[in-house]
């Protein structure tokens, strides 16, 4: 049962092969045979997880089921829960009790969802690999000596590892695209204001976007359904009716214009990813499509302008966090200087540290216009460059992530290389675009390489269709990492 | 060597919204501690601000009632700073683009006009309150007031005296009330002025360095402490000293200013425009709108009624302190000829003002316990001679004083106020067979002051007509009387 996607456990709810307190209570067993292994969860509360499935079951009996009603999944930690443990990875919330529902939980919860457990992350989304979290690094099930990508580590590997058909993620600079790329599976950042913030955790506000991760394109679809939607508790929330984003799933790539950024494939990409972008990108010719090569000169500025812009916002955010209302306060202090000094120092890890004090320097009165003012104006170029390449193109392919997952521990003490591992991702989230990754093959050492689909604003439901014609003739989302059982 | 006094004025006024700035919590004043903070004002993780349409229309208000510009796209800056009653760690103001640029307020002062000039005025969230008393070594945080819309008025530096000074904070302070923006409660801190005080030799064009002076709860303690801060920055200069750029506090115990922090201590707010709210965008048919809406404002009040009823300019300053006075005289004096007018002018700036002032009330509807119609057929007694001052003076007691009269009654007023006069009989005396008869008795029961006056005591005839309007009490035709009583006294003593 644990290979299930949500289509196939959907169809076995509504056809009464088993009931959602018996899938829920199959992955509960897995999570809790496997979580130390792999470390995806850091709360897992079985009496609520079955009291949602039970009303699940309900729910289906009353003939009141829509397609995720019974299904499990597993969300973000980033992401407000009410009555569940949140602490976005950090000492700092490591006694927060939500007394709310962020909106995608809230439309999870009305859809009948249940949620399975709160995954581990890095630390208020702030890395690229999940190893900065309070609780400890999570492992890719591919290979538990390497890193399953961040910041949403927990959820992709959970869903890798069959702990969840699916996930709910969190995506600043490629936080949702490049785990899934690492640990072989799909999963979707949406263009900036589909999903609610609300109730999301801010770690750089103008660039956050919450998006769900799966093991195929179909289920992402579904997923996407549920949790996108205007609300008015979040001013970045767009007002648009809402869309079926299964709608194009069948649809013909026949004519279909493919950007080939030149800057993708021009330096530091590894040659086993490479490769499987490649033939990925040959499959889409088989099926009908073309390919332009495209530009996007200032896509070099990407990571830099990020680490201006993200940080000084960060810095921000994270102010709150001052052992005053709630979470953690140091045992001890002097004063109340004392008080916010220690709370900030034992409550927040070293990367959290980092960022914001680049972020505090950014901002600072003589430096804001060197920096801040002058990413805001390259921010605005590298979204200008894509507006152009889709003059030319209906989506843009290239690989998800520079490298496949990297070792424990390799990357932690050199943030620059961590930094460069978001090179393709970031400028999406810069731009507000919406944006994907596809496991597309294997790498050395049997590590999954995912393909990335950037499309034009609210183009998710084409993309979906790029991504469903290509699982339809490729099979590598339902390669099963080593060791895991999925009969 | 001669000084002059520059003041420049910062107020922050409570918006009258309900609910806050950027959250749906109530802003009633007096609730206790944390009951009205909601998820977004106590800044739990993942809340977010939604702007309140109502403080925005308020600020459009003012802009359009003070002539100023108002902005079709403003920005939400982050201020940031660290204080426990400030929960996000960041207040939400507006910094570079406000949403009103400019305009002016017309002030008063001994009898001329001045107009000062505005900056800029500024939406903003306001913070919570520290609570330092009741907590054994430790502070409690009140967050009710986090998040309360507030407009930050902010003018140049164009007052020349601490009297400027409290006539522009008081034009204003009835401006907000006036426009029905802001409440107007100083002591419960819906209207706070801070003033940036400098001096400089007389003719000097360039500005001394200036002091911001905070804790300015009333009027009188805005007037004393820039007295005081005038003062001691004289004594400074004179000195030879030289003034320190800081913000001072307002010591209304020692009436004294003092150090707060200096210049040099000032934060580093790291401005930053708010990611989380989109430019304030505000459309033109939302300024019509809200322009139409506008009530008449009190400068072209003040014009009209000294162009339309023909009061005096200091009249009409007071006629126009605030709305309801405003409204109170326009309907005692609708259609009346201009004796009415004038008179009903006279009684509420008199023996009304002076009421309330007894009372300590303000011009309330609610306070005032004779109706603009009762006055008007007060006053219309008077212009027909039906009732002298002093009857006007004893029906107006009786009618403040006694419900005999229902304020609210509106129908047959006229009626009421005859019958009133009627029942307490005083009706003036203009029989003359009647007044020729109690003159002929004071006449003959005063034999002295009568040949006083014939002799050339004109004094004497004052207290002759007294003698006659204390045994009319009050009552008779003061005209008549001295008609009657000259005439009796010539022919007497021919």
């Amino acid at each position: 049962m644990q290979n299930a996607t949500i289509k196939s456990l959907s169809a076995d709810l509504a056809a009464k092969k088993l009931s959602s307190v018996e899938a829920t209570r199959h992955f509960l067993i897995r999570i809790k045979a496997l979580n130390q292994k792999y470390r995806c969860f850091i709360t897992v509360d079985e009496d609520k997880s079955l009291a949602q499935a039970r009303a699940a079951d309900q729910l289906r009996a009353a003939g009141r089921a829509q397609p995720l009603t019974g299904v499990p999944v597993a969300q973000k930690d980033i992401f407000c829960a009410k009555g569940w443990l949140t602490t976005c990875g950090s000492r700092m919330l490591s006694n927060f009790v939500s007394p709310y529902d962020a909106h995608v939980v809230e439309r999870l919860n009305a859809a009948g969802a249940v949620n399975i457990g709160k995954t581990n992350m890095d630390e208020f989304a702030m890395g690229s690999s999940s190893e900065t979290s309070y609780y400890g690094p999570v492992t890719n099930p591919w290979d538990t000596q390497t890193v399953p990508g961040g910041s949403s580590g927990g959820s992709a590997a959970a869903v890798a590892a069959r702990l969840a058909p699916a996930a709910i993620g969190t995506d600043t600079g490629g936080s949702i695209r490049q785990p899934a790329a690492l640990t072989g599976i799909a999963g979707l950042k949406p263009t900036y204001g589909v999903v609610s913030r609300y109730g999301m955790i801010a770690f750089a506000s103008s660039l956050d976007q919450g998006g769900p991760l799966a093991r195929t394109a179909e289920d992402l679809a579904l997923m996407l359904n549920v949790m996108a939607g205007h609300d008015a508790r979040d001013s970045t929330s767009l007002e648009r009716p809402p869309e079926d984003y299964t709608r194009e799933l069948t649809r013909s790539l026949s004519g279909l214009r493919i950007g080939l950024p030149r800057e993708f494939f021009a330096r530091g990409v590894a040659p086993d990813v490479e490769k499987a972008v490649g033939e990925a990108v040959g499959q889409f010719r088989k099926l009908g499509c073309e390919t332009v090569e495209v530009s996007l000169p200032n896509m070099g500025l990407s990571v830099p302008v990020y680490y201006v812009l993200a940080p000084a916002e960060a810095s921000s955010n994270l102010a709150r966090y001052d052992g005053v209302r709630y979470g953690y306060r140091a045992p001890e202090y002097a004063d109340l200087p004392d008080m916010y000094k220690k709370t900030r120092a034992q409550g927040f890890g070293a990367e959290v540290k980092r960022r914001i004090l680049i972020g505090t320097y950014v901002l600072s009165h003589g430096y804001y216009d060197a920096y801040y003012l002058r990413a805001q104006k390259l921010r605005r170029l590298i979204a200008r460059d894509f507006s152009e390449a889709f003059g030319k193109c209906d989506v843009i392919m290239g690989p998800t992530s520079p490298t496949t997952a990297f070792r424990l521990g390799e990357k932690a003490d050199d943030p620059v290389q961590m930094y460069l591992s978001d090179i393709y991702t970031i400028a999406v989230n810069l731009a507000g675009l919406p944006g994907m990754s596809i496991p597309c093959g294997f790498g050395n050492g049997g590590l999954p390489a995912g393909l990335q689909i950037i499309g034009n604003y609210f183009s998710e439901a084409r993309m979906l269709n790029v991504a469903h014609q290509y699982q339809l003739v490729t099979d590598w989302h339902d390669r099963v990492p080593p060791g895991i059982d999925v009969d | 060597m001669k000084w002059e006094t520059v003041i420049g004025i910062e107020t922050h006024a409570q918006l009258s919204t309900r609910s806050k700035i950027f959250s749906g919590a109530s802003t009633a004043f007096g609730a206790a501690p944390n009951t009205q903070a909601c998820a977004v004002d106590i800044a739990l993780p993942g809340v977010l601000p939604v702007l309140n349409r109502g403080a925005v229309e308020r600020a459009i208000r003012f802009g359009l009632a003070v002539g100023g510009n108002v902005n079709r796209r403003s920005v939400f800056a982050r201020k940031n700073y660290f204080y426990p009653d400030l929960p996000k760690g960041y207040q939400i103001s507006q910094y570079e683009i406000p949403i009103v640029a400019g305009g002016a307020i017309a002030v008063q002062v001994d009898g001329t006009e001045k107009s000062v000039r505005l900056t800029r005025a500024h939406l903003e969230e306001d913070a919570g309150k520290s609570l330092h008393e009741d907590f054994h070594g430790a502070s409690g945080i009140d967050l009710n007031r986090a998040g309360t819309p507030l407009l930050e008025i902010v003018s140049e530096p164009d007052m020349r005296s601490a009297q400027e000074a409290v006539a522009y904070a008081k034009a204003l302070h009835a401006l907000v009330r006036w426009i029905d923006i802001c409440d107007g409660n100083m002591q419960e801190g819906s209207f706070r002025c801070d003033a940036n005080v400098s001096v400089r030799p007389q003719g000097s064009a360039t500005l001394g360095t200036r002091c911001e002076i905070k804790n300015l709860n009333s009027f009188r303690f805005l007037e004393r402490a820039i007295e005081y801060e005038v003062r001691r920055q004289i004594g400074i200069l004179e000195d030879g000293g030289a003034i320190v750029q800081e913000t001072r506090l307002y010591d209304p115990d020692r009436d004294e200013t003092r150090s707060l922090r200096i210049k040099e201590d000032a934060h580093d707010y790291r401005y930053f425009p708010d990611p989380d709210l989109l430019p304030l965008a505000v459309s033109e048919q939302w300024v019509n709108e809200v322009k139409a809406a506008l009530p008449e404002l009190p400068q072209a009040k003040r014009e009209r009624f000294i162009a339309e009823f023909g009061v005096t300019p200091y009249d009409a300053t007071l006629l126009t302190a605030n709305r309801e006075i405003a409204d109170y005289f326009a309907t005692a004096a609708r259609d009346a000829p201009g004796a009415v007018v004038k008179l009903c002018a006279n009684w509420i700036t008199g023996p009304i003002s002076a009421k309330l002032n007894e009372g300590g009330l303000d011009f309330d509807p609610a306070n005032v316990r004779v109706s603009a119609q009762q006055l008007r057929r007060l006053v219309e007694r008077i212009v027909d001679r039906t009732l002298n001052n002093n009857t006007a003076k004893q029906l107006f007691e009786h009618m403040w004083h006694t419900l005999e009269i229902s304020v609210h009654e509106t129908v047959a007023v006229s009626d009421a106020i005859d019958a009133l006069i009627e029942k307490h009989g005083l009706k003036q005396i203009s029989d003359r067979g009647e007044i020729e008869r109690i003159v002929d008795q004071v006449i003959a029961a005063n034999p002295q002051q009568a040949a006083d006056y014939r002799g050339g005591k004109e004094k004497a005839f004052n207290s002759l007509v007294g003698q006659v309007m204390k045994a009319t009490r009050g009552k008779a035709n003061p005209q008549q009387v001295n008609e009657v009583l000259k005439r009796k006294l010539s022919s007497q003593g021919a």
